[in-house]
């Protein structure tokens, strides 16, 4: 005789489409245009990017649209030396939190053309874009960040005045 | 038992399609609009308490992103609930029992506009031999109105009616997705949709949010002229197999009334979260309801269902009624789950 | 009170249009593995609360009492229905892409209705108290789905 159940699998599938909403469509659209667009919160000033419509931390809403350079400054990273499922970016690689100039919140991406071994937190960086028939209103517009010939930036200073903000 | 009071009510307004805006989006005017009626500034309110399911727009942790529209910064203390948002309130009611709060914000939202709500409902089945089956909400609601159709002096006639006064009352709901005249007979005269329910027996599908501040006693009275004082409150639930309930009452409703103290008063209005029109004839026996009884001035459910959410604005249109001094006394209940599997029944009056 | 900016009217909302999948292998426990395996093998069981009563789909307790359930017991393969609704037209996960019953169905020797679907043609063909019978799918693998769905009973000698 077989052997009896103790296990089933119950695949489940489910269809939908997203919408970004307003202000995630405007970041989105400026991407096609090569643009970074990030919102400003009229209480706290803070600059965030990429924009949902509201400030986080002051639950106020934010309509000011604010270009973003795409240079910044790497704060924090992480090396990853798995692949990971269902991406084309081979390991290993840089994850990286980036502060563009002119936003107060991290953007993730992926930071490359830089040798492992000199890699640090407060190195300058700067986008660096996929061929510009290749846009779409995405964020993998931009492939990943390159580190900039520029001075270090003193991350203390920057998530100081973050955290008095 | 401390007293507790709604002291303010704002909802959106429910659309079939809210497209082009996300949660954050549809969430942060509504909560905006709730603290400026509630009379206290947001730094003042203790916690915040959501009700949601990821499912229903597909992004999962949507609820952790939904809190841009509270504002969480400095930390606030908060917490969610994977059900209708009526339960955050009763998690919040109980946190200020506790004396952990003073007052507390609830929103609950939905947008599922952006999948398929038949068939997301079926995830909240019983996983190893219903949900694989593919049965939809509106199948296993046609199951219960024909039992209660068979079962009792109910017909397909009594449907109609609860469908068009339902949605006749939502005329004066400015932020109703469904309203407008409807007779009996052009109803009955419909096709059924999964028989014996018609279009008109079921709620829409709604994209929404609602939010409710509630607060103790002393703040209450300060920020608000005419608090809505929540008397009682309490939820039941069923088995979670359908063919081991009796379909065509609501035992937990029905408890539920007792343990609120439903009849301890006489009730002005009810604000009855029934999706199917079958459902409002249950709860109304099941909370023992007199035929003087107001049901549904907003329109209920059949005029706007958010999921999530449409059970919290029946606690938040019973109170706004009373806070207004429309009414005295007034009960309002919100379901979750299958069959009216779960059941919450808030009682309120004004001072 | 505060209004985000409508959109411009030029364009249509972006949106993008995903499946989620998700492939759970669940513990059946005891007893609804009893229950599976039975199905596996063309045979459904329920199972005895103290008081007596049998319950199909088979629980760990009574759900009046929260007491534990006891013996199994085989029922029928066939049963009437309580209550039942009618697709007219089917969703894509319906388990019958033509018009069709869902119906719950106390199986003769069961004292609770078993929700399923009911292969029935015609909605005047579906009625309270009818007598329905099983029928399994060519293969069965121990899942729900073992049984195909329920068709009404040809055979009505015991009703």
């Amino acid at each position: 005789m077989s052997e009896p159940i103790t296990q089933i699998v119950t695949p489940t599938s489910l269809d939908y489409t997203f919408t970004a909403g307003g202000a995630t469509e405007r970041f989105l659209r400026g991407l096609k245009d090569g643009k970074i667009l990030g919102q400003r919160c009229p209480k706290c000033q803070l600059v965030i990017v990429p924009a949902r419509g509201a400030c986080a931390r002051c639950g106020v809403p934010t309509e000011d649209d604010v270009e973003l350079a795409d240079t910044g400054t790497m704060t924090t990273y992480t090396i990853v030396h798995i692949p990971v499922p269902g991406s084309d970016v081979k390991p290993p690689f840089v994850a990286a939190t980036i502060f563009l100039d002119g936003a107060d919140i991290g953007l993730f991406h992926l930071v490359h053309e830089v040798s492992l071994d000199k890699i640090r937190p407060g190195m300058r960086v700067k986008a660096s874009w996929k061929p510009q028939e290749d846009w779409g209103f995405s964020l993998t517009n931009i492939r990943y960040f390159v580190p900039l010939d520029e001075p270090d930036v003193d991350v203390t200073e920057l998530e100081r005045r973050i955290a008095h903000a | 038992m401390r007293d507790v009071a709604v002291i303010s009510f704002a909802q959106a307004k429910n659309v079939r399609d809210a497209g082009a805006v996300n949660e954050v989006e549809i969430i942060m005017p509504v909560v905006a609009e709730a603290i400026a009626q509630s009379g206290l500034a947001r730094s003042e309110i203790d916690f915040t308490c959501s009700g949601s399911s990821d499912y229903l727009q597909g992004a999962p942790f949507a609820f952790v992103m939904a809190l841009d529209g509270a504002g969480a910064w400095p930390p606030i203390s908060e917490s969610h609930v994977e059900m209708d948002a009526a339960w955050a309130l009763y998690e919040s009611w109980v946190k200020i029992q506790s004396g952990h709060a003073d007052s507390a914000l609830i929103y609950g939202f939905s947008k599922a506009s952006s999948g398929k709500l038949r068939e997301v409902l079926n995830l909240q089945l019983d996983p190893y031999c219903v949900a694989p089956l593919g049965i939809d909400s509106v199948s296993l609601a046609a199951l219960q109105a024909r039992a209660l159709l068979e079962k009792s002096a109910y017909s397909e006639k009594d449907f109609a009616e609860v469908a068009v006064r339902n949605r006749a009352n939502a005329k004066n709901n400015p932020k109703a997705q469904l309203a407008g005249d409807y007779s009996v007979d052009e109803i009955l005269a419909e096709p059924c949709l999964v028989s014996p329910l018609r279009k008109h027996d079921c709620a829409p599908i709604s994209d929404g949010a609602s939010v409710i501040v509630i607060a103790a006693g002393d703040i209450a009275r300060r920020v608000c002229k005419r608090p809505a004082w929540i008397r009682g409150i309490d939820h039941r639930i069923e088995p979670h197999s359908l063919g081991a309930r009796d379909l065509t009452v609501s035992a937990s409703t029905r408890l539920a009334a007792e343990k609120a103290g439903v009849n301890q008063g006489p009730i002005d209005i009810a604000e009855l979260h029934a999706p199917f029109t079958h459902q409002e004839l249950i709860l109304r026996d099941a909370l023992q309801l007199k035929d003087d009884v107001e049901i549904n001035p907003s329109g209920g459910a059949l005029a706007g269902n958010p999921m999530m959410t449409a059970g919290l604005s029946r606690i938040g249109e019973a109170a706004s009624r009373i806070i207004s001094g429309q009414a005295n006394r007034g009960v309002a209940h919100a379901t979750s789950g299958p069959c009216l599997q779960q059941n919450l029944v808030c009682v309120l009056e004004g001072e | 009170m505060f209004q985000y900016r409508p959109m411009p009217a030029e364009h249509e909302p972006l949106h993008a249009s995903f499946t989620l999948e998700y492939a759970y292998t669940r513990s059946t426990g005891p007893v609804v593995g009893r229950f599976l395996t039975g199905l596996r093998d063309r045979r459904i069981e329920g199972v005895k609360t103290r008081e007596g009563r049998v319950l199909v789909p088979p629980a760990e307790y009574d759900p009046e009492t929260g007491e534990a359930t006891e013996d199994f017991v085989e029922v029928g393969s066939a049963g009437v229905v309580q209550t039942w609704s009618w697709v007219a037209e089917p969703l894509p996960k319906h388990p019958l892409q033509r018009p069709f019953a869902w119906a719950l169905i106390q199986l003769d020797g069961a004292d609770t209705g078993f929700l399923h679907a009911v292969d029935a043609g015609d909605e005047s063909q579906m009625s309270t108290g009818m007598r329905v019978r099983v029928r399994w799918a060519e293969e069965t693998k121990g899942f729900i789905t073992d049984i195909a769905c329920f068709e009404p009973d040809s055979n009505e000698a015991r009703a």
